[in-house]
């Protein structure tokens, strides 16, 4: 299915498309302010923004406030475009079984 | 994947999306609270100012001496402090009511585009006060208070924008009648405010 194929296969993972949904939305987002929003913990959602971060979808920057190390996150231009075509893809996907 | 399950998953994405844009907590309660007091605030400034006498047809009252300033500007800041106070209680209580923290980076962003423009308003009302420019304060606080509105409205609720653009409509033609700022003051953050905290209660309570 031609549709099929569109899917990212990035943004399988529910977590990761959450995480997406937000940095899209945002100009950033810091590491514990993701975590509280989407309810992650502190592995499971280090982890997806690795992977995420892994197909240069989003961009960190690593800061520090004192001594505690703040994390900031944001949407790359590839991962704003993946993420829209993502959303056209489900689109489409309920188009088609409509018709 | 069934359309169902698509459809759910969009509509997670976008509330996801307007969640972590948009502040939603602020309780419509809080603009109504804010209303009354300033209500009440107003109805004090007019017996200090105008005393017993509810004579509106010939002014010979103004606000010139040093005693009826003082007065007004306690009755002032304890409406401000009491409606801010309010305001921060209900909206942490909204917040833990929907099972989020009150503060956070959108909050965080609110409360500083709130700011830039209630602090230099403050800071020029302040101005105002020591040179004796009595006739502009009132204009002054509903046109400022309109702009920080508006320059919050992006964090938050929309109707927030629309109480904002009133503000400064009223603060214009408070500035084009002199003498009459109570009234317009009272209007402003009296009856609007009882208007706005109405219409968000009754829209996103039910």
């Amino acid at each position: 299915m031609k549709i099929l194929e569109q899917f990212d296969k990035a943004f399988e993972n529910r977590l990761r498309l959450q995480i997406m949904s937000v940095l899209v939305a945002n100009t950033h987002y810091d590491f514990n302010a993701l975590k509280e929003l989407l309810n992650a913990t502190d592995g499971n959602l280090a982890s997806h923004l690795k992977a995420l971060e892994k197909e240069e979808y989003i961009t960190v920057n690593k800061t520090f406030i004192g001594r505690k190390p703040n994390t900031q996150y944001s949407a790359s231009a590839a991962g704003r475009t993946a993420f829209k075509k993502h959303l056209e893809a489900l689109e489409n996907l309920i188009k088609q079984q409509k018709s | 994947m069934q359309e169902e399950d698509i459809y759910s998953e969009l509509s997670s994405i976008r509330s996801l999306m307007e969640r972590s844009a948009k502040f939603i907590s602020l309780s419509g309660m809080s603009g109504v609270m804010a209303g009354i007091y300033a209500l009440i605030g107003a109805f004090l400034g007019f017996k200090v100012v105008y005393g017993n006498s509810y004579d509106l047809d010939y002014r010979n009252n103004y606000v010139n001496e040093s005693e009826v300033l003082a007065k007004l500007f306690i009755i002032a800041a304890i409406v401000l402090l009491c409606a801010l106070l309010t305001g921060v209680w209900l909206t942490i209580r909204e917040a833990h009511k929907k099972g989020e923290s009150a503060w956070n980076p959108v909050s965080r962003r609110l409360l500083i585009s709130l700011s830039i423009p209630l602090i230099t308003g403050g800071l020029f009302i302040f101005i105002l006060l020591i040179r004796g420019n009595y006739s502009i304060i009132a204009p002054a606080c509903l046109l400022f208070y309109g702009l920080a509105l508006i320059s919050g409205s992006h964090y938050t609720l929309s109707g927030v924008k629309w109480l904002g653009f009133c503000e400064i409509i009223l603060g214009l033609f408070a500035a084009l009648f002199p003498g009459y700022g109570i009234i317009f003051w009272t209007l402003g953050f009296g009856v609007l405010h009882i208007i706005y905290g109405s219409l968000m209660h009754f829209k996103y309570n039910q």
